[in-house]
């Protein structure tokens, strides 16, 4: 596409998959995500995909690593509940090293909730999507632009590490429509998938993709080379955006469409003269803990502010370490914050400094 | 637009703008007749989020009636229809009803209504966009054409070009779109109404030999 287009962000990802190579598909419809499979349905064939609506999210998972397993780009998407329907499948394509995206486009929960936008699935993402020792490469893009964006980056970083990504987005961010330009998405070498089980031809020794280890030792020993991974992971890849952070007092952490909305509010405390920023985490694991960590040297409070009960004020509160206060500020339910609610929380905050 | 045809149908591709095209041609009409009795029906069971619905208290305030399907905006997703519908189909009604509808086959909601909505009398305007990538081809933008006519049980009888690329649209975008508005026009075999955009994203534009809506934005902003 050679100009920008208007999408919404389920079709920007979906276009994005594509344009990075991607032509498999998985997934089960469930609101607020489903446009991203009509896309694919739509799309997939005309370029030789295959985009296929499985029996159910757990099958999509399979599906998806069985994919993967060969070498191919695989995605899948889904919103909340059927995320936690996939976790097995996830864990186990943790376990067998398999690089491939995973969409969640968040509802309100828990339980079947609500299809209104959410960010209660932080947690989820960061610490517990299935069992075991296992991280997710997780980004969290703020606009459609970066969910284009973001979703070719998940592709790569997945391949480069072996590990899954996920897209973890709202319903919000899924349906808005915004202008999206392919053409600025940056692109690079990746290393060839050696371990792909996609037959051997005799000319090479037969690749096996497991998760099931006989030998405890063994085992111990895959799941520490892992880690290794995630160290590095760690060390390289933490992403943010700060937002007049530089002379800030108060400073805000906030992810995905939320810090669109405390960027709404900043503009207008600082007309009232309050020194007010933002760290926007990009990745939320790994998640910038040096940014936080040293900004907190400076700066007198952070608020997190999510839509959720508070579930990324945990991450905040061990980069900041008990060098500032850590406050927050959320709505859930499929409640969108308004800016006018986080400038009150601002403007409350800045009296306490002043008093 | 006319007062024949009672019952106004707008219909598209997903994320077209049909919601902003249909709340201000309602304004509009409330507008020139202000006399009559105008309604605007939210007929989309498949967004969950962007919708007419988001515009019902700035058209009571305009004497248009809302007709809000009853699980519109809420947590559910339940696509049923409010039965008072069903009212602005009869033959004795006198409401001039703007149908808001779903996006490609979502139309599928009114071939229930499709007989009663013919024996009213009908216009259903086809909205497109350049900028939306599965219909900026005027070949595949006539084949959804098809496809929403098939849903509904309901012909198309005229096309608005409205190619936005949100806030970042200006009159060079507006101009550059006219010649796909036009090609879209012969594919569907459609007059070519009008080109609609928002005075307040782009200013006021005039391109002589066209006739352009500016329109007010009236969906639902975030931030």
């Amino acid at each position: 596409m050679s100009e920008k287009v208007l999408m919404k962000g389920t079709e920007a990802i979906a276009e994005a998959a594509i344009s990075c190579g991607c032509r498999y598909y998985f997934g089960y419809p469930i609101t607020p995500q489903t446009e991203l499979s009509e896309y694919m349905a739509k799309k997939l064939p005309k370029v030789g995909g295959l985009c296929l609506q499985a029996e159910s999210e757990v099958a999509a998972i399979n599906m998806t690593l069985g994919a993967a397993a060969s070498g191919v780009r695989a995605i899948t998407s889904s919103s909340s509940p059927g995320i936690s329907l996939k976790s097995e499948g996830i864990s186990y394509m943790a376990g067998c090293d398999l690089p491939c995206l995973i969409v969640n486009i968040q509802r309100g929960g828990p339980g079947l909730g609500g299809i209104q936008p959410s960010q209660q699935d932080y947690y989820q993402a960061t610490r517990g999507v299935g069992h075991g020792d296992l991280r997710l490469l997780v980004l969290a893009p703020s606009s459609v632009q970066e969910m284009a964006q973001l979703t070719v980056e998940a592709f790569d970083l997945s391949d480069i590490y072996r590990v899954p990504a996920m897209i973890l987005a709202d319903g919000a961010l899924g349906q808005m429509m915004e202008p999206v330009d392919f053409q600025s998405i940056e692109r690079r070498e990746l290393p060839e998938k050696t371990w792909a089980a996609c037959g051997h031809n005799n000319e090479r020794k037969k690749n096996i993709v497991n998760s099931l280890y006989i030998d405890p030792q063994v085992l111990e020993d895959v799941v520490d080379e892992r880690y290794k991974r995630y160290d590095i992971i760690e060390a390289n890849e933490a992403r943010s955006e700060e937002y007049m952070t530089e002379d800030a007092d108060i400073v805000l952490v906030s992810f995905g469409i939320t810090a669109r909305i405390c960027k709404t509010a900043i503009k207008a405390a600082r007309e009232k003269g309050i020194k007010v920023g933002l760290i926007r985490p990009i990745t939320l694991w790994p998640f910038p803990k040096k940014v936080i960590s040293k900004t907190a040297e400076r700066a007198k409070v952070f608020l997190s502010v999510e839509m959720s009960k508070g579930q990324m004020i945990d991450d905040v509160r061990l980069a900041v370490n008990g060098k500032a206060p850590v406050h927050f500020y959320g709505r859930t339910g499929g409640m969108i914050p308004t800016p006018e609610a986080v400038l009150e929380e601002i403007k409350k905050l800045a009296d306490n400094i002043n008093a | 637009m006319n007062n024949k045809n009672r019952i106004k149908i707008v219909c598209g591709h997903y994320g077209s703008g049909k919601t902003n095209v249909c709340v201000n041609l309602a304004m509009l009409y409330k507008k020139r007749f202000p006399e009559a009795k105008v309604a605007l029906a939210d007929v989309d069971t498949v967004n969950p989020y962007f919708r007419a619905a988001d515009a019902a208290s700035q058209l009571e305030e305009l004497g248009i009636h809302p007709i809000i399907p009853e699980f519109a905006n809420t947590n559910v997703d339940i696509p049923s229809l409010p039965g008072e519908l069903y009212s602005v189909f009869t033959k004795d009604s006198d409401t001039v009803a703007f149908i808001d509808v779903g996006g490609d086959d979502g139309a599928v909601a009114l071939g229930m209504y499709a007989d009663m909505i013919k024996d009213c009398g009908y216009e259903m305007i086809y909205v497109i966009s350049k900028h939306r990538p599965l219909i900026a081809d005027p070949e595949a933008c006539a084949d959804l054409m098809h496809i929403i006519e098939d849903a509904s049980h309901l012909k198309c009888t005229a096309i608005v070009n409205n190619s936005s690329i949100g806030t970042e649209t200006n009159a060079g975008i507006i101009e550059a779109s006219l010649y796909y508005a036009k090609e879209c026009s012969k594919a569907c075999a459609l007059p070519l109404l009008f080109t609609s955009y928002f005075p307040e994203v782009c200013g006021n534009i005039t391109i002589p030999g066209e006739t352009l809506f500016p329109m007010k934005n009236v969906t639902k902003q975030i931030f």
